[in-house]
């Protein structure tokens, strides 16, 4: 099983802002417990999706060099629920960059109307504050995730 | 007009209860970040951030919250600074109160430095240029 929790990226604005639209499907498993007769998206997984969209436009704006996790949640507050057949939107813009973490606000949308607002911290983990070893490999970004974000980046010159 | 204490006060407070989700009341001047605020490592970086936002000022790296603040196994015994280590820690911070810590300057109470006052002593000092 993958934990993919957006499905595509529709902008993507190097160093700046990314959106992406998730999907949810009564043909998730997650859904069938959550909950049997009344099937909700859980907000934890609308913070996954939103922390999805934002590490990855954290991490690519150090070109996926350092591992990038999330370590604080600053806000997160929803005031709708989704449900299946709905389709989630979660746009990210960062509000700093600095070497050993980034912070990102996002919005959460449902079909397009705003249900939601996440915002986040990162840590670049082998930079982290805590002065901890990390494993050399990049356990984060192993591939999946960006190629979700690589047609929105133009391509090296050769 | 230059702000006064009490009003950087109230800036620096509504900096921490944005930061750290806490209720007005809990930021008193004498509260420490870590121990009484229960302030992490990644919330001293949202604590800077939200300053220099809120004050407009900048705030260098390691300025406010001194990272590796004893390099020099030298300026400690026993788990306690020596004479030369409590100097230079405070030149790092002129903004700390020493008083408490002086009498037992043991390392692991180095935390309770970083009091709500600190940061409003350094604010006043960063505004006064």
């Amino acid at each position: 099983m993958r934990w993919i929790w957006i499905d595509r990226f529709v902008e993507f604005v190097p160093g700046r802002r990314a959106v992406t639209i998730k999907n949810v499907s009564l043909a998730e498993e997650h859904l069938h417990d959550h909950w049997r007769d009344f099937p909700i998206q859980p907000a934890s997984l609308m913070i996954e999706g939103m922390a999805q969209t934002a590490g990855i436009l954290v991490g690519q704006a150090r070109d996926f060099k350092e591992k990038v996790i999330l370590a604080k949640i600053s806000k997160a507050e929803f005031n709708d629920i989704v449900l299946p057949g709905d389709q989630i939107t979660y746009e990210a813009d960062i509000e700093f960059i600095a070497p050993e973490a980034a912070a990102t606000r996002g919005v959460v949308r449902k079909n397009g109307e705003v249900i939601g607002e996440v915002n986040l911290m990162f840590s670049h983990v082998d930079r982290n504050m805590a002065g901890l070893d990390f494993p050399k490999e990049n356990f984060v970004f192993t591939g999946s995730l960006e190629r979700m974000v690589a047609p929105f980046l133009e391509k090296p010159d050769a | 007009m230059p702000m006064t204490e009490s009003e950087v006060f109230e800036t620096v407070k509504e900096a921490l209860v944005d930061a750290l989700g806490l209720d007005d009341d809990e930021v008193t001047p004498e509260a420490t970040l870590t121990g009484d605020l229960g302030a992490e490592s990644i919330d001293f970086l949202d604590i800077v951030f939200r300053l220099e936002k809120a004050f407009n000022i900048k705030i260098p790296r390691g300025e406010l919250f001194p990272d590796n603040i004893l390099n020099d196994p030298g300026l400690l015994q026993d788990g306690k600074l020596t004479d030369a280590g409590l100097a230079q820690l405070k030149e790092r911070m002129p903004h700390a109160d020493f008083g408490d810590f002086e009498q037992d300057p043991d390392v692991s109470k180095m935390a309770d430095l970083f009091k709500v006052q600190t940061i409003v002593n350094y604010v006043v000092g960063k505004l006064a240029g």
